[in-house]
């Protein structure tokens, strides 16, 4: 086994200045968010300049890595030191961070491109391109970040980014709510990733990762797991996995180029990226590895049951994403032989994924923002260039022979299969219901009879939408065979992540392969037969058990109602009446008494001075008296 | 000898009292006052010649003094009060209270 080179002090050429690639698209956000109205006409295209500038500094940087020999391929940048020896900024520039960067800037500038199209009728277009740059410029510090707590700002910097995107039509109280939804349910990951840094700080005293990750051995079993199971919490917060899927299906309400860029092609990803970057104190905690393949497969299969019941375009397609990072996470959980499988499957799932939402968001935009799918059928013939596309991608994440789905999600499936034979199965399972649950989407959509709205006129949208659509479908097609054939990608990112003893060999037959094609090919004809011959009620029927089930999301927001608000809401409801009674009453009783006392005792203050000479005359007597007792004694 | 005077000491000074409690004309009550100090310069007299010293004596023009000056201030509100209100009642100066 080779374990990842170290990291070497770097400041010269292009690597120098990566940082630029951060800089410009915070740049950009900060000119369109405070040059208010005056930007209004040119925003968008400052904005779309800015991510492919920092695109083409993405490519200079890795051009610049390729031309050097592996064992010098991961750089550090320094930047700035805040308490020398201590706590610096700087960079890291290595296979695995530089692949990231390429991916969201590439897809992040084709996206963009779309957006102008897509929001062209929106009067905030200009707002909107600030939180994506903002957005771009938070991701990339994310993965571009040489130590914890600079990763832990970009972090916060795309939930944010994500919080105003998904509300960004704030007017609709149905955004607002899933706003808010998703920033605290990321709240409860970002808490997990918190303590994670603070216990690699305290056991390792450093947060960067070239100080770190060599210690990770010495430190004891237990701290190891708790970091690593802490830093899953994280990762599942940020990338909807079980528990923390919830917010990702209402995380739709946003518009459909920031449900493409966001919640499918780079942010979600995040917590792939975390665990396969924490490599290092995964592979001596095999138990927080094995947590992490079970909430993988876990998830594979929750999204791929819930994509396969919902009616609305973008939330079966939100279903499909956590299934798809739930196969990301299963391979990063296996180690070593899964890592490069992982990353190559989220760079293919950013491509066709992002292909897939923008092709439904293209759909939408030729139908009055229409999204369910009962209301679509037979629009295969009005936006020809969009279906082409679309199925296209649809071909790429069922894994159809030969397209990138198909290399990347095979390869994940044969190293489970190798590592534990449930799991793989499991995973196969999983793949099956893509095929039935994508394959219902294009039927629905593109295929069978017409059942639009009275008013809808499709139509195909314009080349400044379709050209992004063209340029991922061909990432789609062929990504995935110039990633896994030759294990390309997996000596590329071996500087940065190891490589396995063994390396795997692409087998074009083999069992786990034919009985997945099987599987899916049998979920494709069962949606055929469901949706493409048959005739789909305008109305969703009431459906079996599982499909209530399905459509409800698992019952997660049940679960997470019942378990976590309603506690909750009786315990503010405990306090506010103890707050009210107790400690009000405590302190309302004694001023209540002492107002009544004082207010019975005022009233010997009767003004008439006889009452006052009498008082005294008594006083007076009791004083003598009292003298004269104390003298006889 | 000392018992008698002490007697007509204690009686001056309750018919003081009981006519500063009862009377409700401000100068009567004012009389009265006087007559109650009165009654207390007869007691120190009293002891003074039965001591043989004088330190009685001295306070009793001590207090002969106050009463003076106190007679100037308290004839002097009663005044301003009768002029401001048309009455000499104590009762009816009554406003300052709860």
């Amino acid at each position: 086994m080779q374990s990842p080179v170290e990291i070497i002090p770097h400041s010269s050429g292009v690597v120098g200045v990566s940082w630029l690639m951060i800089v410009l698209p915070l740049l950009g956000a900060a000119i369109l968010l405070l040059s208010g109205r005056r930007t209004d006409r040119w925003g968008h295209f400052l904005g779309v300049a800015m991510v492919l500038a920092s695109f083409v500094v993405a490519v200079a940087s890795f051009v610049e890595l390729l031309g050097l020999p592996e064992d010098q391929r991961r750089m550090g940048v320094a930047l700035y030191q805040f308490i020398p020896g201590m706590a610096d900024m700087g960079l890291l520039i290595d296979p695995l961070s530089i692949s990231f960067a390429l991916l969201i800037t590439g897809v992040g500038s084709l996206i963009h491109i779309y957006s102008i199209g897509y929001m062209s009728h929106d009067p905030d277009r200009r707002r909107f391109f600030a939180y994506l740059n903002l957005f771009v410029a938070a991701m990339l510090l994310l993965v571009l970040a040489d130590n914890y707590v600079a990763l832990f700002i970009g972090w916060e910097g795309v939930g944010l980014a994500s919080y105003l995107l998904i509300g960004f039509w704030q007017h609709k109280p149905s955004a607002a709510a899933a706003a808010k939804k998703a920033f605290i349910v990321n709240r409860v990951g970002d808490f997990g990733l918190l303590i994670a840094i603070f216990t690699i700080w305290t056991t390792f005293g450093s947060v960067a990762f070239a100080k770190v990750f060599p210690l990770a051995g010495e430190a004891s079993n237990g701290t190891m797991t708790a970091v690593g199971l802490l830093l899953l919490l994280g990762a599942c917060g940020k990338s909807a996995q079980l528990p923390l899927q919830s917010w990702l299906l209402d995380a739709m309400e946003g518009p459909t180029p920031v449900s493409a860029l966001i919640h499918a092609a780079t942010m979600v990803t995040a917590g792939v990226y975390l665990i396969v970057r924490s490599g290092a104190f995964f592979e001596v905690a095999p138990t927080a590895q094995l947590v992490v393949t079970i909430v993988g497969v876990a998830t594979l299969l929750a999204g791929a049951i819930i994509g396969s019941a919902k009616d609305d375009i973008k939330k079966g397609l939100a279903g499909s994403t956590m299934s798809q990072i739930g196969y990301m996470m299963l391979a990063a959980g296996i180690g070593p032989a899964g890592y490069a499988f992982a990353i190559a499957h989220l760079i293919t799932h950013g491509f066709f994924k992002a292909n897939l939402f923008l092709g439904a968001g293209s759909v939408m935009h030729g139908m009055n923002d229409e999204v369910d799918m009962r209301r679509y059928g037979g629009l295969f013939p009005v936006m020809r260039i969009t279906a082409i596309t679309f199925i296209i991608g649809y071909l790429a994440i069922i894994g159809f022979p030969l397209l990138s789905g198909y290399f990347t999600k095979d390869g994940i499936i044969e190293t489970a299969m190798e590592h534990n034979q449930i799991l793989g199965w499991l995973a196969v399972l999983g793949a099956g219901l893509t095929g039935f649950y994508m394959s219902r989407m294009v039927f629905m959509t593109f295929f069978g009879k017409k059942r639009w709205a009275d008013d809808a006129h499709p139509h195909e949208s314009p080349a400044v939408m379709t050209v992004p659509l063209i340029l991922l479908s061909i990432g789609s097609i062929f990504l995935g065979a110039f990633l896994i054939l030759g294990n390309r990608f997996m000596k590329f990112l071996a500087p940065a992540v190891g490589l396995p003893e063994e390396l795997p060999v692409f087998h074009f037959g083999s069992t786990a392969g034919l009985a997945t094609l099987a599987l899916v090919a049998v979920g494709a004809v069962f949606a055929w037969f469901r949706y493409g011959a048959a005739d789909v009620p305008e109305v969703a029927p009431r459906g079996s058990f599982l499909t209530t089930f399905a459509r409800r999301d698992l019952y997660g927001d049940a679960l997470n109602e019942t378990l976590l608000m309603r506690p909750g809401q009786w315990l503010t409801r405990f306090a506010v009446f103890f707050d009210n009674r107790g400690v009000d009453g405590l302190v309302n009783g004694l001023a209540a008494t002492i107002g009544g006392t004082s207010g019975r005792l005022r009233r010997i203050q009767t003004g008439y001075v006889r009452s006052y000479a009498l008082s005294i005359l008594f006083g007076a007597a009791v004083v003598v008296g009292a003298l004269l007792y104390v003298g006889n004694m | 000898m000392t018992t008698h005077y002490l007697v007509l000491s204690a009686l001056l000074f309750a018919i003081g009292a009981v006519g500063v409690l009862v009377r409700r004309n401000a100068i009567v009550v004012f009389m009265c006052v006087e007559l109650m100090l009165n009654a207390c310069n007869l007691a120190f007299v009293t002891f003074a010649r039965q001591h043989g010293n004088l330190d009685g004596q001295i306070i009793a023009f001590f207090v002969m003094v106050v009463a003076a000056a106190e007679v100037v201030i308290g004839l002097a509100i009663i005044v301003m009060i009768f002029r401001t209100r048309r009455s000499a009642s104590v009762d009816d100066a009554n406003l300052l209270k709860y």
